[in-house]
């Protein structure tokens, strides 16, 4: 493409197996105070 | 929904229900953000050549993807509590200004967590996590090194709780560091999977806010103590936590001066006070705020150019391997797969709620607890949040913290607007650093 150049192709799953429950709370990381998910790491990814 | 920024140089669209990521050209960027392309001041041709290449992203699914139908996010009989805030010590060394535990009372009486209690928390927790393997338990305060008796109890308990049920539980502590000795140190990182350190960067901006009981600085203390535990470490996860106010609304500052001192992991939170406070955020600082997360992210994007490893935490998000829709649509969990427990063994739905009978859910000790309020925190998902479901940071909070919207709009399904334009600015400069890391 010579206008749009994809840095991240669709990567928000939503499919069977997914939602297994295992990834950590976010609240437990760092922050205590505010909420972010998207830095959280997920499970199956790690394994 | 597709979220159209730009950062720095950077023209920038995200689709914001397929997660992907895209940079545009100029005219791509007027095209994607106009009603009405072609009255935009370009050639036709080219016009139409950025057009098609917008259908082919979307009949990709990379553009413009359709939002899920909302879902259930779980049964309340069957869902399990995973995480648990152990409040091992009500009590604290340092008087900080801005504590929303009233300095470690939480609105009731200086108290240690007993062996008891503690012992009964985490059998609680092994019942209530079901079929969870992975679990999670921060000892907090308070300053939990107040109570290190209790917190090394908790762990060889723990471990034991670990072989009889299958399970395995990553400890994680949040402390001040004032009370750390070499021997403590050394046992925390030998037995804590995180350790969350408070500093709040410059010497002046720590004193101003972290006076020790007895009124003198705690700067020096937390600083060498941290350093030493941080030095023997190795590998092990740790942050090193500041919080600015409205008196270090340059708090870029703040993150550079911890980076300077040798810490990498870094995490520099807005204050939580009620607007009657003089160190509140307010409206009136949210530009100050947004220009300080965007020089931020400007340094932090030269730093990593030039090879160093300053890791911001909100900025630090892995966009290929972060958590899946399910997880991105319930929150923190707080309520319902999170819960705090105070020292006398009462049950809230996150450390921020502790002290607030309104939300005691029940207690570790008598086994009874609030299902009831279990389900209400259940359904506050970006679904159930009216201002959560068109926004396009919705899927990098969650919805947002639900005891931030309970303190300052009075319900959990109402977020705190301040703090989700703060979110929101987060948010963009997490994605324009990658952009500008990948284009390299």
């Amino acid at each position: 493409m010579k206008h749009i150049k994809t840095i991240q192709t669709p990567c928000i799953k939503n499919t069977e197996g997914t939602g297994c429950g295992e990834c950590q709370a976010s609240c437990q990381s760092a922050c205590k105070t505010s909420c972010t998910i998207a830095n959280q790491t997920c499970k199956q990814e790690e394994k | 929904m597709i979220h159209a920024f730009k950062f720095k140089e950077s023209y920038i669209a995200m689709d914001v229900e397929s997660g992907a990521v895209h940079v545009l050209d100029k005219m791509a960027y007027d095209c994607i953000t106009s009603e009405n392309p072609y009255e935009l001041p370009y050639r036709r041709e080219e016009i139409s050549e950025v057009l098609s290449e917008i259908e082919e992203l979307k009949k990709a699914g990379a553009l413009a993807a359709p939002a899920p139908e909302p879902f259930e996010i779980g049964d309340v009989e069957t869902q399990p509590i995973k995480s648990m805030c152990l409040h091992v010590a009500h009590d604290c060394n340092l008087r900080c200004k801005y504590c929303f535990a009233g300095t470690g009372e939480y609105s009731g009486q200086r108290s240690l967590m007993s062996r008891e209690v503690a012992k009964a928390a985490l059998d609680f927790l092994m019942i209530s996590s079901k079929n969870r393997h992975n679990l999670e338990v921060d000892f907090f305060g308070g300053e939990p090194l107040l109570n290190m008796d209790v917190v090394r109890f908790c762990v060889e308990y723990g471990r034991e709780l670990e072989k009889k049920y299958n399970k395995k539980i990553n400890f994680t502590m949040t402390t001040n560091g004032v009370a750390l000795t070499d021997e403590i140190s050394d046992w925390l990182n030998e037995n804590m999977h995180n350790i969350v350190i408070s500093l709040d960067g410059r010497r002046e901006v720590h004193d101003s806010m972290r006076p020790t009981a007895n009124g003198k600085s705690s700067y020096d203390i937390t600083l060498q103590n941290a350093k030493k535990l941080i030095a023997k470490r190795g590998d092990g996860e740790y942050y090193i936590r500041g919080t600015y106010t409205c008196e270090n609304l340059d708090f870029a500052e703040d993150v550079l001066e911890l980076y300077r001192q040798g810490f990498k992991h870094i995490s520099v939170e807005p204050v939580v006070l009620s607007e009657d406070s003089p160190y509140a955020l307010k409206e009136e600082h949210l530009e100050r705020i947004v220009a300080e997360y965007e020089r931020l992210a400007e340094i932090i994007t030269e730093d990593a150019k030039a090879g160093g490893d300053l890791h911001f935490f909100h900025f630090n998000i892995d966009l290929s391997h972060g958590p899946c829709l399910k997880r991105r649509v319930k929150g923190c969990g707080a309520g319902f797969e999170y819960v705090a427990i105070s020292p006398t063994g009462e049950i809230y739905p996150c450390h921020q709620f502790v002290g607030d009978e309104d939300f005691r859910m029940g207690s570790v000790l008598s086994g009874e607890f609030n299902k009831k309020m279990q389900a209400d925190f259940m359904k506050c998902s970006i679904f159930t949040k009216e201002k959560c479901r068109d926004c396009f940071a919705k899927y990098f909070c969650s919805g947002g913290c639900a005891a931030n919207a309970q303190h300052y709009n009075g319900s959990i399904y109402k977020p705190h607007e301040l703090t989700c334009a703060i979110l929101k600015k987060r948010t963009e400069c997490a994605i324009g650093i990658i952009t500008e890391l990948k284009g390299e």
